[in-house]
């Protein structure tokens, strides 16, 4: 080991370091404020004022609740398993964080430019579950377990099925790598992945409701039978940081589904003749990041919407609608593309 | 030492530790989260090694969908832990046994001299934008595409099978229909019936 390659090792872990900073902190920054505008919003739709007394118009509610939870205490249960207790809300939160290093959030602005970041995506958030299953099990509490079974086979199942969407988008686009998925769908509005991968698109954000576990796919949490899911036992910043997995799980499919279904970082106004100069100085972020908040809204506007489902309807959609509609829809598309249909596939 | 042996022998290190805890832990979910852990570590020497489409792989499938299978069924076992602390003195002939024929086998091929430093010389490492997936695609559908297709029916086969041992109609389950659900109307289940009041004593 020589002098310079030190060094070396040391300056590049540093940008690295850096720039996954870069990325957390607006990140964490995001989920606390998506708390504020689930509150306000889900208040605004039911005739509520929400939160309102916390700095201006309640700004600096987020503010608060992070200090309270903060100085509360944490309480290991005595009959737990400590050592597992402790590291599970870890797993919950590194699948989720890491996930964050392949997107790209413009044009070349990416962490990490894998070529396989679609499976990459996939097998991360496929981690996530172990968090929530050492959380139910090591608390030793039933109310936790069965959340825990509950949501570990809500999971896995609809796994599948976004798995299944998201073959379809590589078919599509001919490559796993975000950044070429997106530059595949260049050339307006209607070249976008939304259109000939509607019912793709329409399943993949469904699964994505359902493998963030958020109403109305919520059972793991059903506080009326379960009190509040594999997190009972948890208190203080323990159980914040399921808190922020959860939030920040939402913010990363709202942004896969902006990726992949809806051109990403690209104009919405492509070769429509006035838009498109008018709007040309909006940088790439700036539409990511719109589009990423529209399907944020959606997952408000469902939790305002609809009733929770009955656990044995999840598993139905789950198996016996979602997974044969990808598959017929994948004979579809493949036949799409041996045929060259215009404008997304020749 | 490059960072890459750095990193392997950190990786090792861990993989070694957790494949021994698999099987030295006595609570069995701590056994399956070690195979996890070992399996993690593993997709890690595979990405060292430029497999990054099987190395993500192994995590999807074994990480993500089957250690979580497996553990799901652990975790709702009620196993009695005493049992399984027996019989060690009985067993350790099979064991050792075993062991030292699978350390012999070890020992014969890794020292054949088709595994010999001189008959693997390091690997050229490829530019920054081979594509690892699309030349296993490449490959698995163009030389390999019976045995693959051969695979996938076997799997087809293996799917339905499992599902027909495990579907019966037991007496008394409260199995729904939703078919049925959706078709009720309250003329089926209420019936209201029309009564005179009853006359005031």
């Amino acid at each position: 080991m020589n002098e310079t390659s030190l060094l070396d090792w040391i300056i590049t872990g540093g940008i690295i370091l850096i720039k996954i900073v870069i990325i957390i902190l607006p990140l964490m920054l995001s989920v606390a404020y998506l708390t504020y505008a689930e509150r306000k919003i889900i208040g605004y739709m039911q005739v509520r004022i929400g939160p309102n007394r916390v700095g201006p118009r309640g700004w600096l509610q987020p503010i608060a609740d992070a200090l309270k939870l903060m100085m509360k205490e944490i309480i290991i249960p005595e009959k737990s398993n400590h050592y597992l207790f402790v590291i599970a809300p870890t797993l919950v939160i590194a699948p989720a964080l890491a996930a964050w290093a392949v997107i790209p959030f413009s044009d070349g602005l990416v962490l990490a430019d894998v070529d396989a970041s679609l499976l990459y995506i996939l097998a991360l958030t496929s981690i996530g579950v172990y968090g929530i299953l050492i959380a139910g099990w090591a608390s030793n509490s039933k109310y936790a377990f069965l959340s825990t079974m509950r949501s570990a086979a809500q999971i896995v199942s609809y796994e599948i099925a976004m798995g299944f969407a998201l073959v379809g988008v590589l078919m599509a686009a001919g490559s796993l790598n975000l950044g070429d998925i997106v530059r595949a769908q260049q050339g307006g509005i209607l070249h976008w992945y939304w259109l000939p991968l509607l019912p793709l698109f329409v399943i993949y954000f469904i699964s994505g409701v359902a493998e963030t576990n958020r109403a109305p796919f919520d059972v793991a949490e059903g506080e009326s039978e379960i009190v509040a899911g594999f997190h009972v036992e948890y208190s203080g910043m323990a159980f914040a940081v399921f808190f922020l997995a959860e939030y920040a799980n939402m913010i990363l499919v709202a942004t896969l589904a902006a990726l992949m279904f809806m051109g990403g970082w690209l104009s919405p106004f492509e070769g429509i003749p006035l838009l498109e100069p008018a709007f040309a100085w909006v940088p790439g972020l700036v539409w990511l990041l719109l589009k990423a908040a529209f399907f944020l809204l959606l997952y408000l506007w469902f939790r305002a919407t609809f009733p929770r489902y009955r656990y044995d309807q999840i598993m139905r959609l789950g198996w016996k609608v979602f997974i044969p509609l990808t598959i017929v829809w994948l004979v579809v598309e493949g036949a799409a593309v041996v045929g060259g249909l215009g404008p997304w596939f020749d | 030492m490059t960072f890459e042996k750095l990193v392997f022998y950190i990786l090792a290190a861990i993989l070694v530790f957790a494949a021994t805890r698999v099987i030295t832990v006595r609570n069995p979910v701590h056994a399956a989260l070690h195979l996890v852990l070992a399996f993690f570590t593993c997709a890690g020497l595979w990405l060292l090694l430029e497999a990054e489409f099987l190395a993500i792989t192994l995590v999807l499938v074994y990480v993500g969908a089957v250690m979580v299978l497996f553990l799901f069924v652990v975790m709702m076992l009620d196993i009695n832990l005493d049992p399984l602390r027996e019989g060690f003195v009985r067993n350790l002939p099979v064991g050792l046994t075993v062991a030292v024929l699978m350390f012999i086998e070890m020992a014969l091929v890794l020292r054949s001299k088709y595994f010999s430093a001189e008959a693997m010389p390091a690997p050229t490492p490829h530019a920054a934008d081979y594509s690892n997936t699309r030349e296993l695609g490449a490959v698995l559908y163009t030389d390999y595409v019976y045995a693959f297709e051969i695979a996938s029916v076997i799997l087809v086969v293996a799917i339905i099978a499992a599902i027909v041992l495990a579907l019966r109609k037991r007496p008394g389950s409260k199995r729904q229909d939703p078919a049925e659900q959706v078709k009720v109307r309250a003329a089926d289940r209420l019936r209201v019936i029309k009564m005179e009041a009853e006359p005031k004593d």
